[in-house]
């Protein structure tokens, strides 16, 4: 754990006059981690391109597992994964011979591909499907055999570029139980996506990309503590009744239409007694009350200026 | 889960590169075994166009083939164009290579080969000897055809054995301009049609009439392109025409073309694969 899994200084890349990376840094530790959150457009997938060889940078430096990206390519590649956000998975063979083909490139020798393969298949729930055409697979089956091509000769660095994207719920548990796994077993994961809930379920830490640029960069509790957005939200039966909570709690902020309080709040029980009994004590009545922590969704806005998730 | 401890790192891709190419191979017999459809439409092609020139025309043609008699002229145009639906079935192989190269390379498959410390040229290789062995099957096929309806080569088994090499030769060259004209395509209608030009040659060659009934011009093309010394070279070995230095010229051309087919497409890989 000496020297970091990733480490990126000043990265640097330009599309004709479009900036698409704009002095990047980062280092993520071997054996944990770290999602890279950002909007459509944010340099993301750039990033882990360039990392994983397929892009060269304009500017920087970019070492993977020691290996540097421009210089020493194959050793980079003799140490990574990529599961990308397109399936890199041979659709005219089936899924056993997806990963016989993956055993066969990485030189692991008759004997030792077949119980690799056996593994995986076991390991990812597609046993049964082993032998049939791709085409009959469902989304969340082929993204699972396609991480688990990338994990034939399980790579010491693993990057995944928006791993869930299009999945339903219940396969997008299955891969952050796998990432999990993964981690557990000592791999480092450098993670792309837009949902925040991913980041926060899944990443030790998270740096947030913008604009081609790393905008901040923390653990999630790091991340959350740069915004106040902790609040209680009150809801009452008339406007009456708003206006005199309103003036009753310095520091509020009523929405007429919705009938609804803003109090600004670090959301802690004995704050939540003293707004309630206050209300109380001017006979008030709270039809609805619910309590607001800052969650990353507040620390995406704030930091990259934007409704993030449509853009 | 287990982890599996050797580590690559360090090992040089180019050690791989024959075992690497032998596992594409592998993935394209695959794929044809399971989708023959683009396969046999190759064949398809030099069949019809074998039935029509022998049918349709082969009577008027092959009267007027040097020395022989009208009564014989179908049977005569049959031995005479036979090499040259042999070299249209080989060329007509390159147009679904091709396409093949063309679809794989709009693949994430591909894009991943990328990322894996394997051979750079191991993916085209596969393709191209993928399609040589398609090739070869293709023309045993049509020349099948050529013998059910009649065609009747001369050739001596050590003759037969030359034809074979000769056709594996040039279905190797050719295969590697396939591959770069797949490479070069940037959508598959564009590949279908690029390898046209080359189903197109053997017909200004000595493919279908001998070149010396063309006007001036056109002889100094059809003598010297290299489909002519192709069908001269296989004739000669089936029928027992005058070979002269055509062997010579023609294996001379398959190894500039496969060079060059080999270099061109390597440029295009090399400059699609790092943006």
């Amino acid at each position: 754990m000496t020297t970091p899994a990733i480490e990126v200084n000043g990265l640097r890349k330009s599309y004709g006059k479009k900036v698409v990376l704009d002095d990047v840094n980062l280092a993520v530790a071997a054996g944990t981690v770290t999602a890279l959150l950002g909007p459509n457009g944010a340099g993301k997938t750039t990033t882990v391109h360039i990392l994983s060889t397929l892009v060269r940078p304009d500017g920087g430096t970019a070492r993977v597992n020691g290996f540097d990206v421009v210089r020493e390519p194959a050793g980079v590649r003799a140490s990574i994964g990529l599961t990308g956000q397109f399936s890199a998975v041979d659709k005219l063979l089936t899924g056993e011979e997806n990963l016989l083909l993956m055993a066969r490139l990485r030189h692991l020798g008759a004997k030792r591909s077949k119980i690799r393969v056996s593994e995986l298949l076991e390991q990812f729930d597609l046993v049964e499907a082993s032998r049939k055409p791709l085409a009959t697979y469902s989304g969340g089956m082929q993204r699972r055999l396609d991480l688990a091509m990338t994990l034939v000769d399980a790579p010491r660095v693993i990057f995944l570029d928006e791993p869930t994207t299009g999945l339903d719920p219940r396969s997008r548990h299955t891969m952050w139980d796998i990432v999990r796994g993964l981690v557990a077993d000592g791999t480092t994961v450098l993670l792309t996506t837009q949902q925040l809930d991913e980041a926060d379920e899944l990443a030790d830490r998270i740096a947030v990309l913008d604009g081609g640029r790393i905008v901040a960069e923390g653990t999630p509790a790091e991340l959350k503590r740069l915004v106040p957005g902790g609040h209680l939200l009150l809801r009452f039966a008339d406007a009456a009744a708003l206006a005199s909570a309103s003036t009753l709690l310095a520091g509020s902020t009523p929405d007429d239409a919705g009938l609804s309080l803003n109090v600004p709040s670090d959301g802690g029980v004995g704050a939540l007694r003293t707004v309630l009994d206050r209300l109380d004590a001017a006979h008030l009545e709270v039809d609805d009350l619910s309590i607001h922590t800052p969650d990353l969704d507040d620390v995406f806005f704030a930091l990259t200026g934007k409704k993030g998730k449509e853009s | 889960m287990t982890t599996a401890t050797t580590s690559y790192i360090g090992t040089r891709a180019g050690s791989h590169a024959l075992s690497d190419a032998f596992t594409m191979l592998r993935r394209n017999l695959l794929h044809i075994v399971r989708y023959p459809g683009l396969s046999m439409f190759t064949i398809l092609g030099p069949v019809v166009i074998l039935l029509l020139t022998v049918f349709v025309f082969g009577g008027t043609l092959g009267a007027g083939l040097p020395g022989v008699d009208a009564a014989g002229g179908r049977d005569a145009y049959l031995a005479y164009v036979m090499p040259g639906i042999l070299l249209i079935t080989i060329a007509g192989t390159v147009s679904g290579v091709a396409i093949t190269v063309a679809m794989d390379m709009t693949e994430g498959i591909t894009a991943r080969f990328r990322t894996m410390a394997i051979s750079r040229g191991a993916v085209l290789a596969g393709h191209v000897l993928g399609n040589t062995i398609q090739a070869i099957i293709a023309v045993a096929l049509v020349l099948g055809v050529g013998l059910l309806v009649g065609f009747r080569p001369t050739a001596t088994p050590l003759e037969w054995l030359e034809v074979a090499g000769i056709v594996v030769l040039i279905s190797f060259a050719l295969s590697w301009v396939g591959v770069g004209m797949g490479m070069q395509s940037k959508t598959v209608e564009t590949a279908s049609n690029l390898p046209l030009i080359l189903t197109v040659l053997p017909l200004l060659g000595s493919g279908f009439v001998p070149t010396a009934s063309m006007p001036g011009w056109l002889q100094v093309f059809a003598q010297n392109q290299p489909f002519t010394p192709f069908i001269e070279t296989v004739r000669g070995l089936l029928l027992g025409t005058p070979l002269g230095w055509n062997p010579v010229i023609a294996i001379g051309w398959s190894i500039v073309i496969a060079i060059g087919g080999y270099i061109w497409s390597m440029a295009i890989y090399n400059r699609k694969s790092v943006r």
